[in-house]
């Protein structure tokens, strides 16, 4: 859209959405993560298995490797949590009265369901064994 | 302060696809939170490290699971449930997302020609990705 109508981002990025510009963004986001993981994650198992291939070893080694996993994590908790949101509010309209309050729910749960197993995460991968 | 309706596109189809991701989304969840929960029920408490159990509460698949201290993946993480229930994941979240990806690639796309053939090949990729499953989850 922006890039058909001549707005910079910049301008994009000063667009005062709040939230729901946030919100918005970060699901599509997140969701073409888990698309491009998955994606590649099928491609380069079949490759793997079926004939070895050294890319298809170099592409599974790195999204096994910590950083990548912090990344995938980070979209499918956030897009799990984000879409419930989403989905509670579109079958339940009264909800849209709490919207704001929701969006701060969201957070609240998000943060410590991502940081905890994040910091596993990156204590095995700074620290093996 | 009355509550506006929620804005809804139009036209049965779009409609169709509109409950669908949502309806999906939820689903998937409850997917997601029964197989981590039976995960749990079948041991993998001592068995399964995080990363192990994760792989297996997105996909419920044996090979999932193959490098942890399980000692027999035949008691209870392979069998036909698990191969119903992973083929059913992959249907719905593959439709998920692609249909996702169409929404987003539609947003871009002004010719009425690109549209009909980003459709083609969105469709194309689910039914692939549709018999891949089924090889992955027959030959596991």
């Amino acid at each position: 859209m922006s890039a058909s109508r001549g707005v910079s981002v910049l301008q994009a990025l000063r667009y005062r959405g709040r939230q729901g510009m946030v919100s918005w963004t970060l699901h599509r986001l997140t969701g073409l993560g888990i698309v491009l993981f998955v994606g590649m994650h099928v491609v380069a198992a079949f490759f793997l298995q079926q004939f070895g291939d050294p890319v298809a070893t170099a592409v599974t080694a790195a999204y096994e490797s910590w950083p990548t996993q912090l990344f995938v994590y980070f979209c499918v908790l956030y897009h799990a949590l984000n879409g419930a949101r989403l989905a509670l509010m579109d079958l339940a309209p009264s909800l849209l009265r709490f919207q704001h309050e929701l969006v701060w729910l969201q957070w609240a749960i998000f943060t410590p369901a991502y940081l905890l197993p994040a910091f596993f995460l990156v204590r095995g991968g700074l620290f093996p064994g | 302060m009355s509550i506006p309706h929620p804005a809804r596109p139009s036209g049965s189809w779009e409609h169709m696809l509109w409950t669908f991701t949502r309806l999906s989304g939820l689903a998937l969840l409850l997917f997601g939170a029964f197989s981590l929960a039976m995960g749990f029920v079948f041991g993998g408490r001592t068995q399964l490290d995080l990363p192990g159990f994760m792989r297996w509460m997105f996909f419920p698949n044996p090979n999932h699971v193959v490098n942890s201290d399980i000692p027999d993946v035949t008691a209870g993480w392979s069998n036909a449930f698990w191969q119903i229930y992973s083929l059913l994941m992959v249907a719905m979240a593959s439709a998920h997302g692609l249909n996702g990806v169409r929404m987003i690639l539609e947003d871009y796309l002004r010719r009425p020609l690109a549209v009909v053939v980003l459709r083609m090949l969105i469709f194309g990729s689910w039914i692939a990705a549709l018999i891949v499953a089924v090889y992955v989850v027959l030959a596991s």
